[in-house]
């Protein structure tokens, strides 16, 4: 798992709308990268759909919440209108988990990323981050409100 | 600014929605919305000891859920929350505003006073009150119970 202080890898990836995003296109702002299992697994819904309930607050913070999973863009985009989710999720389909193995997340046995958050800073560098002890548990919206407080 | 970061839960006041009778007790953040809430519902009202219900509307799971808790908030108003509560987690297939307010007049509300209130701002923060605070206290699902200021019990998941 990369560790604070780091500079945060950067990367090139499609999100839910086919777009090219890259971790450098939020510099000057803090973002928090939320990498996870899979799209419409019970408890990645479970995950964004509390961070969605706060996402005014998110917003108040000046924090962007990007998540990260192998799944397609398309995935991402059914998805995002399924449970109507208004964050950034970014496809890491191909090379497949590319970034979450550059961000330590990556399960190989499982072949996703752990449930993961990696909270980088206006310059670019890991200023925090947490790994659930398994992917069945996500960390409540409180820890977020934390990390950046 | 709301202040999300970590808090234990906050104590029970005279605001709360108690059912049972003690000084120690159960505090549960449910969703009326919540499929997994309305199966745990009964052996929760039915055990022993003082049961705390917190709303817990998690509206992009269960869209209708708002609507759900400000009804059992309006119904509260009139004495019958609890009522309202039971109604809506025995029977989750007829949640939209008709069913509503057939719901209200078999619990014997008034009607027109039922509606005023569960569109009331007030009610709406007492709602989100309840929310912030499972927020802060790590709540991530429904239901969550809190022994004391002690998570007890998560529905379990996998993956």
């Amino acid at each position: 798992m990369i560790a604070a202080g780091e500079p945060a890898p950067d990367f090139t990836l499609r999100d839910q709308d086919g777009e090219k995003v890259s971790l450098s296109d939020f510099r000057g702002r803090k973002v928090m990268l939320v990498f996870y299992p899979a799209d419409f697994s019970p408890v990645c819904g479970d995950q964004f759909s509390i961070y969605q309930e706060v996402k005014p607050e998110i917003d108040e913070k000046g924090l962007e919440l990007v998540g990260i999973s192998v799944d397609s863009a398309w995935a991402h985009k059914a998805f995002q209108e399924k449970l109507g989710f208004e964050f950034t999720l970014l496809s890491d389909f191909e090379p497949k988990g590319e970034v979450a193995r550059a961000y330590g997340s990556y399960i190989d046995r499982v072949g996703t990323a752990n449930r993961t958050l990696v909270l980088v800073d206006e310059e670019g560098k890991v200023a925090w981050t947490y790994e659930s002890p398994n992917p069945g548990e996500f960390p409540g919206a409180n820890v977020i409100f934390d990390a950046v407080s | 600014m709301a202040d999300l970061g970590s808090a234990p839960i906050p104590p029970v006041g005279p605001d709360d929605h108690v059912r049972g009778e003690g000084e120690e007790g159960l505090v549960v953040y449910a969703d009326l919305g919540c499929p997994h809430c309305a199966g745990a519902w009964q052996r929760l009202r039915d055990r022993p000891g003082r049961l705390v219900f917190r709303h817990f509307p998690v509206a992009s799971k269960h869209p209708r859920s708002p609507a759900l808790h400000a009804a059992a908030e309006a119904a509260g108003r009139q004495n019958r929350f609890f009522a309202m509560v039971d109604s809506l987690y025995a029977d989750r297939g007829r949640v939209d505003d008709p069913h509503l307010w057939q719901r209200a007049e078999r619990l014997g509300l008034d009607l027109e006073r039922f509606e005023e209130d569960r569109r009331a701002p007030e009610i709406q923060a007492r709602i989100k009150r309840d929310f912030q605070s499972g927020i802060r206290a790590g709540v991530a699902g429904t239901p969550a119970t809190f022994d004391a200021c002690t998570l007890v019990a998560v529905r379990e998941r996998e993956f």
